[in-house]
């Protein structure tokens, strides 16, 4: 009962529909910025390395590499001044977090684009690639948590087994 | 009436602010309570308060005077009983009215009172934040210890006693504690809630008496 109730407490931070994309993609992250009584759209581009946490905690990890130098920004998935995330590409990865990516430089910080596919996998397109899981799991419980992705980051660690 | 309520903890999140500003609050199921007596100075009370009942008990759960005092306000014994003194009486409540969170209406800081969590026997370190000894240079098995509590005849008039209410280990928490100016951050009376900012005192699911506070700035 009592998750329930704390779940009403912040149903009004949190997003209906917050914005769909996973570990390993690359996202264009819009933030609102206010600047006086102006308002103005900053992006952000990199690849998302990690999730974490859940429901109107959940936070995203965005890396990018600027002047040689690694930039990591941290973003409340909830929070009111993300305006947006935009997935550009969708990298294969076999892990949640991806953080063997700050020991990288260069051309191995790269990830296989799903859409092209890679030695071990067909191409797919980025979209259909929910439903690929579920056909393909064991129908155990699993399709059960991945009807509700906006409320536990558990589809992401699930696509691990997969593949 | 003064803003007033028996509560229970729920538990801690995070909330929005518009400017996109995370606040931490904790959540607590505030009421409905119910009135169940009013106090007054001129009759045979001496002082002025209202006493509300929070949670009902099971009839054959409570005690025979808990049902008779309860019957005078036509409800249920209740679990938590808690008086609110009135600074300024003639309490436009009813016996037996029922309070909800829309009492906290245009309130801006609420004071917090709970029994805080049991730290069991816990000594100097934990319970007055004693630094104790250093780790190394040839200290042994002393780290935590409290150190000298005072030698013969240091405390003059005590003949070489220590002083009562020398901070030593002890028992720590399972106490009252009252917890001052925390920012009310938002009402939700549909589901009876109050989302207070930072931590309340007890464990969640404990009870909490949750009261307008008089000492904060916005008064």
């Amino acid at each position: 009962m009592s998750q329930e109730l704390l779940n009403k407490a912040v149903a009004g931070s949190i997003k209906d529909t917050p914005p769909e994309f996973r570990v390993g993609d690359t996202v264009n992250v819009s933030v609102r910025i206010a600047e006086g009584e102006k308002e103005r759209v900053q992006v952000f581009r990199g690849v998302v390395i990690a999730r974490k946490g859940g429901g109107v905690a959940e936070t995203f990890t965005v890396r990018r590499i600027v002047n040689n130098e690694g930039v990591e920004r941290i973003f409340l998935l909830h929070s009111p001044t993300l305006a947006g995330v935009e997935v550009v590409r969708s990298g294969q990865t076999r892990r949640a977090k991806l953080y063997y990516l700050r020991k990288r430089v260069g051309k191995a910080t790269r990830l296989h684009d799903i859409a092209q596919g890679s030695r071990f996998t067909k191409p797919r397109s980025a979209k259909a690639a929910p439903q690929d899981i579920v056909e393909e799991t064991p129908a155990d419980d699993e399709p059960q948590k991945i009807d509700e992705p906006q409320t536990d980051s558990e589809p992401v660690s699930e696509e691990k087994p997969e593949e | 009436m003064y803003p007033a309520l028996i509560g229970k903890k729920i538990g801690m999140t995070q909330v929005f602010a518009d400017d996109g500003v995370v606040c931490p609050v904790t959540v607590v199921l505030a009421g409905p309570c119910v009135v169940m007596q009013i106090k007054k100075t001129d009759e045979k009370d001496g002082y002025d308060a209202v006493q509300i009942g929070f949670e009902d008990v099971k009839t054959r759960r409570a005690t025979k005077p808990a049902i008779g005092h309860a019957g005078q306000a036509k409800t249920a014994p209740k679990k938590i009983i808690r008086e609110v003194r009135m600074p300024d009486v003639q309490a436009d409540a009813d016996v037996g009215a029922t309070l909800t969170v829309d009492l906290f209406d245009g309130v801006n800081f609420v004071d917090v009172s709970g029994t805080t969590k049991g730290k069991g026997f816990a000594g100097g370190v934990k319970r007055h934040g004693f630094k104790g000894q250093l780790a190394s240079h040839g200290v042994e098995r002393k780290h935590r210890s409290p150190g000298s509590i005072g030698g013969h005849g240091t405390d003059l008039g005590h003949g070489g006693n220590i002083k009562k209410g020398k901070k030593m280990a002890g028992h720590m928490g399972a106490a009252q504690n009252t917890s001052r100016n925390h920012r009310l951050v938002s009402i939700d009376a549909e589901n009876n809630l109050l989302l207070i900012k930072g931590a309340l005192p007890g464990p969640n699911g404990g009870y909490l008496f949750i009261k307008k506070s008089r000492t904060a700035r916005d008064k």
